[in-house]
């Protein structure tokens, strides 16, 4: 018979003391998402897709620029907290931590290069 | 812990769906689509930086009929998942969890999804943006 009590026999044992964390940052970047995205939908109805010219502009105003920074980081986010609760809940073993750190690695190149390419084209213009 | 006689919760194959069911797995179907739709936003907006002949053929591929397709499912899957996820997050405050107010809000979200989907291509056609 252990002396420890329950609270110190399972601290440290897996996701114990993190899960709140990630709950909260889901709830927090889909509040924002909420946000972003309506405006996105509602820029893109407006929006002359048809011509570079008219996206370069859009993109051009800083605020439109921050916005869909702001989107595409936030999306990233929410997405890799996301997909990562899906893998956990179906996929096992060794093929588990593998998906996980490829979901990481392509959502932080999608935050990386979405970011890039928006400073390039509302700072560099053209 | 040995999973053997234990008695197991209903299996799926043999479990008639449910709205509330339905619209929970639909949720997660739906997160993933967007996770697609993110990267093809990337995409897009890459093409913008890349230049003039980038652009054109990045809007050769995504308007092309079944791409446009995709779009018209990925549109639904959005206003879903943001209806569905506002629905979740008044549940966290606690909010709507007599079983008549979730098919109450359920079929809500069913409602909200179909016409703002079917609003925005409205829209986007008439604009000629699509």
């Amino acid at each position: 018979m252990s002396l420890k009590t329950p609270l110190g026999r399972v601290l440290g044992l897996g996701a114990a003391g993190t899960g709140v964390g990630h709950w909260w940052q889901q709830r927090v970047t889909a509040a924002a998402l909420a946000l972003l995205g309506l405006w996105f939908v509602i820029a893109l109805i407006g929006l002359e897709t048809a011509t570079r010219a008219a996206v370069v502009d859009w993109i051009g105003s800083p605020l439109n620029a921050a916005l869909l920074a702001l989107l595409v980081l936030t999306a990233a986010w929410h997405s890799l907290l996301g997909t990562q609760v899906i893998v956990e809940d179906y996929v096992d073993g060794a093929g588990k931590v593998i998906l996980l750190v490829l979901l990481q690695f392509v959502h932080v190149a999608a935050a990386a290069v979405g970011v890039m390419a928006i400073l390039r084209v509302a700072i560099g213009g053209q | 812990m040995a999973a053997g006689n234990r008695p197991l919760s209903p299996h799926l194959q043999i479990y008639r769906p449910q709205l509330t069911t339905v619209l929970s797995i639909s949720h997660r179907f739906a997160g993933m689509a967007l996770t697609a739709g993110l990267l093809l936003l990337v995409y897009w907006l890459a093409s913008v930086a890349r230049g003039e002949a980038a652009y054109r053929d990045a809007m050769a591929v995504l308007g092309s009929l079944p791409v446009k397709f995709l779009l018209f499912l990925g549109t639904l899957a959005f206003f879903y998942h943001l209806a569905n996820g506002i629905r979740h997050l008044a549940w966290d405050c606690g909010w709507g969890f007599e079983i008549r107010q979730v098919y109450a809000s359920g079929w809500t979200v069913v409602a909200v999804t179909l016409v703002l989907t079917l609003l925005t291509w409205a829209l986007l056609l008439a604009g000629g943006g699509a």
